[in-house]
């Protein structure tokens, strides 16, 4: 592991050609209106409908074998941005290459093979899982179904797939209510595995885990990076999760980038005063009856975002430019990116 | 001095057709005046059953089968129903992890809250009025005459959250039970909540426990920790002391598994298998089979010893432990 991340840092300026590269990438989804708001819009009321701009022009560029966490508060965008990378949710503007194609573009057996190679890791295993299907079926279904495995070999190979998963293949018959929390996860990674991915897209997926479990299931992707030379986009709100494993850490608030940086950067010379204050909050176990403060103020709304800097109003450091001038993520020193205009001041 | 709040030798069990759960099996700590007792551990090891024990809210099949609950001296285990209703939200209060458990979705938080002050003083609209636009304000909810008179739904979930604290506030209770309350929150919005639990207990002089599975939460907010597993307590003692030289291999393993307490992209520190069913423990140390510390004499139920002054853990094969008393 350590000389993945080594090589990765020391590409931090000139990265290995991207898996993934995010250009300009929006989406929005509009709420759609209720009945009493549809006929009051019939006789002519300014009823709008609502958008909410769950991601908002982002840029991003994943490299080979990297490990990129993806961080922010509840509603600022993670799964959609993460929903979009696994080829799901298709944006409303801008465009992801996969390997240097845009997805758009790919149809017949690369659009499949785009979507196989990347694959996603919820956080409630329980819900991704479907409750009337035994383990083996589970794992079995998508690889049979696209000619990964024929019928013959598929028992073994099922059970290679559990067993990479730290299953016991003995439980092959089981369902998943007859699984612990921990084992559920294990069944959602190995389901994952089964149409042998390189990307693994993982949306909070140990949030639900109690701390030791967590370890665990942590652990298994690690290993699982070493082993199948596997790319992550590893999305938590957990910090200290996000900076134990990932290589890059990138800042989301309210549907844009705030900051991208190498973790140990973002974890000792952050640049945005959000990504600052997210910091100085996350307790510690190492800092003891510490006085906390809170970022002031709420998390704006989504369906109606501030203008200028998202962050402006939460913000100690806003001056006026803030208030109207959105600010573009620019680079602060090597491999690293900020949006604030505090660092045009000086 | 008495404490404000002591359970001794807590039992509650769930007398269920698959047989007793033993939910809580002789749990005791206490907590004082102005102070934070933090009560860990992972999902299933009893928190919540032990803080509504205390709030007499255990309902059928669970009954509380043993122990006492001691409130300045006052044993609530034996109170009815009806004395109990009297010191509910009153002097003792519980602040849910989801505050819909509080707040009732059909009524303005102003009735919620003027109700609440009128159910056990005998005060004026007006007056209750003004208690609850107070307590809001010590919240850190902005405008609170106009989120008076709104719904429930019509807030975030830090500041639904937040009401819900607001109206635990409204009697200056002496003991809050505070069950979670801030993991499902964000953390800055996480950090406003601590920040007003620790005003609360500085100024008003509340006893506090605060029930998480987040060792890091405990660690900045309490005063003393108290390790749950499988039901009972087994190591307690103050925060700095129990965190930086645990005594028992199960709250040396929760703290190994912690990030931050590994060395970034090493394999984290984990405790192997998984916690035992609460139908079916097994006999002596119940973290027997995941311990790596493990021995014959094992089998037998480890007492809660003092180790150290004030610090006590329920195995006979510590770590930590001074040079004299091992
Ligand atoms: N299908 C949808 N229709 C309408 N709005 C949506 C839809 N999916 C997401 N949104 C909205 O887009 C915004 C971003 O949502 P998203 O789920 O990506 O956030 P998130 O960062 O993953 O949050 P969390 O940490 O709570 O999982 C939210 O305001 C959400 O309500
Ligand atoms: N009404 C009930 N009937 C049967 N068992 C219960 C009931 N409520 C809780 N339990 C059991 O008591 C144990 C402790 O639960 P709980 O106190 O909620 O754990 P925690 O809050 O620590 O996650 C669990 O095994 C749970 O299944
Ligand atoms: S009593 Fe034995 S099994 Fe239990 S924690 Fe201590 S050493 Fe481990
Ligand atoms: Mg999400
Ligand atoms: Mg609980």
């Amino acid at each position: 592991m350590s000389a993945a991340v080594q090589e990765v840092a020391g590409a931090g300026l000139a990265p290995r050609a991207p898996v993934m590269e995010l250009r300009g990438v929006s989406r929005r989804f509009s709420r759609g209106l209720d009945l009493a708001a549809k006929v009051a819009q019939r006789l002519g009321a300014p009823v709008k409908e609502e958008i909410v701009h769950a991601v908002d022009g982002v840029d991003l560029s994943i490299a080979k074998g990297e490990v990129v966490g993806l961080v922010g508060e509840s509603g600022c965008g993670k799964s959609t941005l993460g929903r979009m990378v696994a080829g799901i949710l298709p944006p409303s503007d801008g465009a992801i290459l996969w390997r240097g194609r845009d997805l758009r573009s790919l149809n017949g057996a690369d659009a499949r093979e785009a979507k196989l190679r990347t694959q996603m890791i919820f956080q409630d295993p329980y819900a991704s899982l479907n409750p009337r299907l035994k383990v083996a079926e589970i794992v079995g279904e998508a690889p049979m179904v696209h000619g990964i495995v024929r019928r013959r070999d598929l028992e073994p190979y099922v059970d290679e797939q559990m067993r990479r998963a730290g299953l016991d293949p003995a439980f092959r018959r089981r369902y998943p209510h007859q699984f612990s929390g921990g084992q559920r996860q294990r069944i959602g990674i190995a389901r994952a595995l089964a149409v042998q991915p390189d990307f693994l897209v993982c949306d909070e997926a140990v949030a639900a885990l109690d701390v030791s479990i967590q370890a665990q299931i942590l652990n298994l992707f690690m290993k699982l990076r070493r082993e199948l030379d596997l790319t992550y986009l590893f999305i938590s709100h957990d910090l200290g999760v996000v900076e134990h494993l990932s290589d890059r850490v990138v800042i989301m608030y309210l549907g844009r980038v705030v900051e991208a940086a190498p973790a140990e950067e973002v974890f000792r010379r952050a640049n945005h005063p959000y990504t600052q204050a997210l910091l100085s909050e996350v307790p510690r176990i190492e800092t003891r009856k510490r006085a906390f403060a809170g970022v002031k103020g709420e998390i704006p709304s989504p369906l109606n975002p501030p203008p200028g800097c998202h962050f402006h109003p939460r913000c100690p450091h806003a001056f006026d430019r803030c208030r109207v001038e959105r600010p573009a993520l620019k680079p602060v020193a090597a491999g690293h990116t900020s949006a604030c205009h505090l660092n045009d001041r000086t | 001095m008495t404490a404000t709040l002591e359970v001794r030798d807590l039992k509650t069990h769930f007398f269920t057709r698959a047989g007793v759960v033993r939910a809580v099996d002789g749990v005791s700590f206490a907590v004082d005046r102005g102070k934070v007792l933090g009560l860990v551990g992972e999902s299933g090891s009893g928190k919540t059953v032990t803080g509504f024990s205390i709030m007499g809210l255990v309902d059928p099949p669970g009954r509380i089968a043993g122990g006492k609950i001691l409130f300045k001296g006052r044993d609530l285990a034996s109170l009815s129903e009806e004395e109990m209703r009297a010191l509910r939200g009153n002097r003792i209060a519980m602040i849910f992890q989801d505050p819909m458990m509080t707040l009732n979705p059909v009524l303005r938080i102003d009735t919620q809250m003027i109700e609440t002050v009128q159910a056990h003083e005998r005060v004026s609209r007006e007056e209750a009025r003004q208690r609850a636009r107070d307590a809001l304000g010590q919240v850190g909810i902005p405008s609170p005459d106009e989120r008076l008179r709104s719904y429930p739904h019509q807030f975030s979930g830090g500041m639904r959250q937040r009401v819900a604290i607001a109206i635990a506030l409204l009697h200056k209770p002496d003991v809050i039970v505070a069950d979670e309350p801030t993991t499902a929150l964000d953390v800055t919005i996480q950090g406003q909540i601590l920040a007003e639990a620790q005003k609360l207990c500085r100024v008003t002089g509340t006893a506090m426990i605060w029930i998480t599975h987040d060792l890091s939460v405990v660690a900045g907010l309490a005063d003393d920790i108290a390790v749950m597993y499988a039901g009972r307590v087994v190591e307690q003692g103050p925060v700095d002391e129990v965190l930086d030289a645990p005594f028992h291999p199960y709250t040396v393993g929760l703290i190994g598994s912690v990030p931050s307490r590994n060395r970034r992209g090493e394999p984290l520190r984990q405790i192997p298998g998984m916690t035992p069913s609460l139908l079916d423990l097994p006999a002596g140390c119940t973290f027997r089979a995941r311990c790596p510390r493990a021995e014959p004499r094992c089998a037998e139920p480890p007492p809660m010893a003092e180790y150290s002054p004030g610090r006590f853990a329920r195995c006979i094969h510590p770590y930590n432990v001074p040079e004299m008393a091992a």
